[in-house]
């Protein structure tokens, strides 16, 4: 049952949505049935990250992150549209999760222990495998990071890249000068002018930021990375249906790239032979049904939004960041599927 | 300057021949003797500040106009090729990537066939703030006028009417938010404030007193920033799930009741100011708390405050852009986020520039509108 007093005209009464919790007799998932009933899946995001989630001059939110939540919607609804983009901040994105304001979270969070623990939370699946990493210029002749002792080092306060970097230096008895800067902008034009030797953040953002240089060649990243974060998708815990939706649709996207399944061959995959395959793409079994959905779910995944090589270049090779450990594990990366059958 | 008196403007009398008074005592170049180079030491910082003026002016010429890059080309694939701007980076502005992205800086993630929609609406609440501005308007239509036009708004933002598709509002975004969350936050903080003013002084009420004590008290001794989480963060925890109370609507609500308790110490300062005989007049002729309080104290009280009301208005205006911590995108966050494309990274000042002209377009205008105002009410009261 859902009771929604949408009155338009009226500032208060328009903006009361209420939805009353979806009853059992559904999917027997909350969420599914209260994004079915609601006809579109809300998902958050950073909304301000080139390359995971930021509006393009027309307004369209494109990146990684947006194009996971729109796996989503396809696997749910057939149509990657169904998509609602909430802009959330790094102080609101778990309350909106816990509140029930947004269904799924994918916004460059890294996945930890007590966000698991403490928070309610469930990581689903991961998009991205990033980590800390250091950026120098070529001419300061470093080749590793463990040759800048006493460096200065660009970082923004308050994230996780300050601590993993005084983290590293102390395990590594070395010291260095932390410049701290919020502003993204101030901070790479201090590195750029010379204020500090190394600019630090996740590798993924270094790489960005290099390959959007008139002299690119003139920086080098090293190649140390010195803290994991894996970045992925986030639901509320409690809601294990849901949960299996969001993981099972990851996998099909990394499956669909093992088995060389992508967004302009699928339709003629669709006459393969191979059981995996036609497992996949719902043409044996019964997989769309494990998870309460359309059995050509995975089907619409591919073909409308692609598989998860098709989503990485078209949102992170275009900033000029190397595939590496991102790669699916057929390619020595740690993107890995367990069977779908 | 006293006017001419009837007889001297007579028709009989020939007017006067008149003599141009000297150079050396009127005119371009006695003013510039007289007020830039009055003695040495004017005339020295009048040379030092004119040279640093031009010098500034001709390096934003140089950067803004001479090297300026207006338009890049587009590549095979029809996507903008950045490389002529990102080679004058430093020397010369790039006013491509403005002419790029203006829409979404304007309009936020607005769907793009349907951005007319906002536009109208920012035409309609600048025509809003013109006719509440001209006292010809100042009458009781005026509310119905205001009602009318808000209806007419938001059928436009939201559509689902008429034929407009449903535009939900996490895709609003752009000037017209700022404009919504200064337009409501003031106009419904302000009839607030004057009651909490009134309140705060009332004498035969000492629990609405304590009331509007303490609702001043606490909400001045917190920062707006911790208010809008409060009522973006806390609040929504404390629904059942499912049950959300639209973003935008919890962020004006913060904001009123911050912007009430500062303007109502304002207005309550204008009360303090006027004379206690006006009050103890009003209560000799017999006339009721609210005919003593809407005729003769308020209307006064008002008068005495508005620069300090504007004052708050403008900081107020300005204020509505923190609601970017809430993850709602006002004018200056879909300006930032604009400067987040990596094709236009590098990109920030002529960003900047552009958000600064549209705030002082609205913040000059109301200070100069509350000046001729005051001109106005202090002409009444000299008459």
């Amino acid at each position: 049952m859902r009771l929604n007093l949408t009155l338009t005209g009226t500032l208060l009464a328009a903006s009361l949505l209420a939805a009353a919790p979806a009853f059992a007799q559904g999917s027997g998932s909350a969420t599914l049935d209260a994004v079915k009933a609601r006809g579109v899946l809300v998902c958050g995001v950073a909304g301000a990250v080139p390359g995971f989630s930021l509006p393009d001059s027309q307004g369209v939110m494109r990146g990684l992150d947006a194009d996971s939540c729109r796996n989503v919607a396809a696997a749910v609804f057939g149509d990657p549209s169904k998509v609602k983009f909430a802009v959330t901040t790094t102080q609101n994105r778990f309350t909106a999760l816990q509140s029930g304001e947004i269904d799924l979270l994918v916004r460059s969070t890294t996945w930890t222990l007590s966000r698991e623990g403490d928070l309610g939370l469930l990581f689903a699946g991961v998009n991205y495998y990033d980590g800390t990493g250091f950026l120098v210029k070529k001419a300061l002749n470093v080749k590793s990071a463990k040759e800048m002792d006493g460096a200065t080092i660009c970082v923004q306060p308050g994230t996780s890249t300050e601590l993993a970097i005084s983290d590293y230096y102390r395990v590594n008895k070395m010291k260095f000068t932390p410049i701290l800067i919020q502003d993204l902008a101030e901070i790479q034009n201090a590195f750029l002018s010379g204020r500090c030797d190394a600019y630090s953040t996740d590798s993924s953002a270094l790489a960005t930021f290099r390959a959007t240089q008139t002299n690119k060649d003139d920086f080098l990243l090293l190649p140390e990375i010195i803290s994991k974060e894996p970045l992925g998708y986030v639901v509320r815990k409690g809601d294990d249906k849901w949960f299996d939706i969001v993981r099972w649709t990851y996998f099909a996207t990394v499956a669909a790239e093992e088995m060389g399944v992508d967004s302009k061959n699928v339709d003629t995959m669709l006459a393969s032979t191979n059981p995996d395959i036609r497992r996949l793409l719902g043409l044996e079994g019964t997989l769309g049904k494990s998870l309460a959905l359309d059995s050509k779910w995975a089907y619409n995944v591919i073909k409308q939004v692609g598989n998860f090589g098709e989503t990485w270049d078209r949102n992170i090779s275009v900033l000029g960041v190397p595939r590496g450990i991102n790669a699916v594990w057929t390619k020595g990366g740690l993107h890995y599927a367990p069977p779908l059958r | 300057m006293t006017p001419p008196t009837a007889d001297v403007m007579d028709a009989t009398t020939p007017a006067p021949l008149r003599e141009r008074p000297p150079a050396s005592v009127y005119g371009p170049v006695a003013w510039m003797r007289a007020n830039l180079f009055n003695g040495i030491f004017s005339s020295l910082v009048t040379l030092i500040l004119g040279f640093l003026i031009l010098y500034g002016l001709y390096g934003f010429i140089e950067w803004g106009v001479v090297n300026a890059v207006w338009s890049v080309p587009r590549t095979a694939t029809g996507a903008l090729d950045p490389t002529s701007c990102r080679l004058v980076h430093g020397l010369g502005a790039c006013w491509a990537a403005i002419g790029d992205k203006w829409r979404f800086m304007l309009f936020g993630r607005y769907p793009y066939g349907q951005q007319w929609r906002e536009a109208l609406c920012l035409l309609l609440f600048i025509g809003l703030y013109w006719v509440s501005a001209d006292r010809r308007f100042w009458r009781r239509e005026l509310g119905l006028i205001w009602v009318a036009t808000l209806v007419v708004i938001f059928t436009l933002m939201w559509g689902g009417v008429l034929g407009l598709s449903y535009v939900a509002q996490d895709e609003w975004g752009g000037l017209p938010i700022t404009l919504i969350l200064a337009t409501f936050g003031l106009a419904l903080a302000f009839p607030l404030s004057v009651l909490v003013a009134l309140g705060r002084r009332s004498t035969k009420l000492p629990a609405v007193k304590m009331l509007c004590v303490v609702y001043v008290e606490l909400i001045r001794g917190v920062p707006l920033v911790a208010l809008l989480f409060m009522a973006n963060v806390m609040f929504p925890l404390f629904l059942p799930e499912g049950v959300n109370i639209d973003k935008l609507l919890r962020a004006q609500i913060a904001f009123i009741l911050f912007a009430g308790a500062y303007l109502a110490e304002v207005v309550r300062g204008g009360l303090q100011a006027l004379p206690k005989g006006q009050a103890e007049a009003a209560d000799a002729l017999g006339l009721t708390y609210w005919q003593k309080t809407m005729r003769i104290t308020l209307p006064q009280a008002l008068r005495l405050v508005i620069p300090p009301l504007v004052n708050t208005f403008i900081g107020f205006f300005k204020d509505t852009s923190l609601v970017l911590t809430i993850g709602i995108l006002d004018f200056l966050t879909t300006s930032k986020t604009a400067m987040a494309d990596p094709v236009w990274q590098g990109v920030s000042t002529e960003i900047y520039i552009v958000v600064a002209l549209v705030y002082i377009a609205f913040c000059y205008t109301m200070s100069s509108y509350s000046r001729g105002v005051e001109r106005t009410l202090d002409g009444a009261r000299n008459r």
